[in-house]
């Protein structure tokens, strides 16, 4: 194993990106150890979508880096490695979940086929393996297995979130990134999507970093939480003592502004 | 530098300060303790008094690292080492709460829809225990503490005030914290389940425990009790 479990496995730099001459992100820098789930909240445009883009190798920063703890290599520099490389690194090592199912998934090949597929683009051959892999995670997110091969259009929203999860996490991987995964979906569906990556998550011992608007996702699913506000971090530590004592004026405003049931 | 405490010495507050600006309402501050200072030794109950308001439960939390100090430290013993809460990394005080340092909270807060035998069985396994081990430690404690077992299966929302705080507490009790921190965890338990916890913590303490205790009945506190720190006197005139 390269390097212990206390050593980072994404070091981010002085992250910084401008869209032309408009802000997306500035200066933010962190550390995300092995099984460490990172919640990054805000309100809408305040850069925290630009900072998971810049750093899940999807958008190249206007300055800063972004440095990846690799089983063999150790650490590399994301943005400094061939695209050949990084397109290789983000199908092996790394998950991305998006916001809409429609960004992530197929739409145009079968459930099983979503997840099995994934598993021939890092090298596996055997039919008999990918089919039974391609079912036991179909399982796993609690999937209905009379529909294995319906098309994902043919789903509801929760289903198609389930199934791009499934899809994510065949391949094993150590590192996930997940754009409000939950939003846009019915509470009670919310619920139990969120219960399945919490376990999912836990079990596994993935690394995550999760963006969303909703406090409760993150009070629910991450460790650390980082608040984000025009771009900058403004606040940055263990997710409950930011939530139950929360520092920065904005922090404090987001915190009081949640509804009471 | 590494902080060090004396061999006995499981839990130490130094110059602690604690205080909330509340940016959204003019900017005031409120003061609650400054220059704080506090031992809690292998085997010891602290009680901590004072009337309401005196900043118990912010020093509890504070000492939880639930609350961010403004200043000072809190250091806890950690296995092999001593861990400041207040300079550690997160992933370091998760660590520090997973195995050294039990909080019992005034209210139940759990994940919504987990069922009460899980969410007792969760703080073992993910510490490794055998989880058919620990399903059986975790139905032992909630049969102490008469939570009927037709409930297990069933998350706790529903049920009542006294079988929330008792399925609370079990979540720390199921396992042998070194440290427990208890904030008024017998507050709304009737006599027999409040001897029940008052035996579990006398248990956990005689088996040296180190904790630190806030308790509004005068009987519990002269169970358990081993010393007693008075906040009144720290609180700064604001």
């Amino acid at each position: 194993m390269t390097g212990s479990v206390r050593d980072p496995l994404l070091q981010v730099r002085d992250l910084t990106h401008h869209y032309g001459r408009q802000l997306g992100c500035r200066d933010v820098s962190f550390d995300l150890h092995p099984g460490e789930v990172l919640g990054i909240v805000g309100e809408s445009g305040s850069g925290k979508t630009t900072l998971l883009k810049c750093v899940s190798g999807q958008l190249q920063p206007t300055d800063g880096s972004v440095s990846y703890r690799t089983r063999d290599l150790g650490p590399v520099d994301v943005y400094g490695m061939s695209e050949a490389r990084r397109r290789l690194l983000m199908r092996t090592d790394w998950g991305i979940v998006y916001q809409n199912a429609r960004d992530g998934l197929r739409m145009k090949v079968s459930a099983g086929a979503n997840v099995g597929e994934r598993l021939m683009a890092i090298g596996d051959r055997h039919y008999g393996h990918i089919r039974s892999e391609a079912v036991d995670w179909l399982e796993r997110v609690e999937m209905d297995m009379g529909r294995i091969d319906d098309m994902p259009g043919t789903f509801s929203g929760g289903m198609q979130q389930r199934l791009q999860i499934a899809r994510n996490l065949v391949t094993k991987p150590r590192l996930v990134f997940m754009d409000e995964p939950t939003s846009g979906l019915d509470v009670s569906v919310q619920a139990r999507l969120l219960d399945l990556i919490r376990g999912l998550v836990r079990s596994l011992g993935i690394a995550c970093i999760v963006v969303t608007h909703d406090l409760g996702v993150v009070r629910l699913l991450s460790h650390r939480l980082m608040v984000m506000k025009g771009g900058q971090v403004v606040e940055h530590g263990l997710t409950d003592q930011v939530l139950d004592d929360p520092q920065h004026p904005y922090t404090q405003l987001l915190v009081s502004s949640i509804l009471p049931v | 530098m590494t902080p060090t405490l004396d061999a006995d010495v499981m839990l130490r507050a130094e110059r602690l300060a604690k205080s909330f600006v509340l940016h959204n309402q003019g900017g005031v501050t409120i003061d609650v303790f400054d220059g704080l200072e506090l031992e809690v030794r292998r085997g010891e109950c602290l009680i901590l008094a004072g009337p309401s308001g005196a900043g118990k439960s912010s020093l509890l939390r504070s000492l939880y690292a639930n609350y961010k100090p403004q200043s000072g430290s809190v250091l806890v013993r950690h296995e092999d080492r001593v861990v400041d809460l207040c300079a550690a990394e997160p992933y370091e005080v998760l660590e520090v709460r997973r195995r050294t340092l039990g909080y019992v909270s005034q209210f139940l807060r759990v994940i919504p829809r987990v069922p009460t035998i899980d969410l007792v069985t969760e703080p073992l396994t993910t510490r490794g225990v055998d989880p058919s081990e620990a399903q059986e430690r975790a139905g032992t404690l909630l049969t102490r503490l008469r939570i009927p077992e037709a409930l297990w299966r069933l998350p706790p929302a529903t049920f009542s005030g006294g079988e929330q705080q008792r399925v609370n507490i079990a979540m720390t009790f199921v396992q042998d914290y070194p440290i427990l921190l208890l904030d008024e965890p017998t507050a709304s338990l009737d006599v027999d389940n409040r001897r029940t916890v008052t035996d579990l913590i006398t248990e956990a303490h005689e088996a040296g425990a180190a904790i630190v205790g806030i308790f509004h009945d005068a009987e519990v506190r002269a169970a358990v009790g081993t010393r007693s720190y008075d906040l009144s006197a720290k609180r700064q005139a604001a």
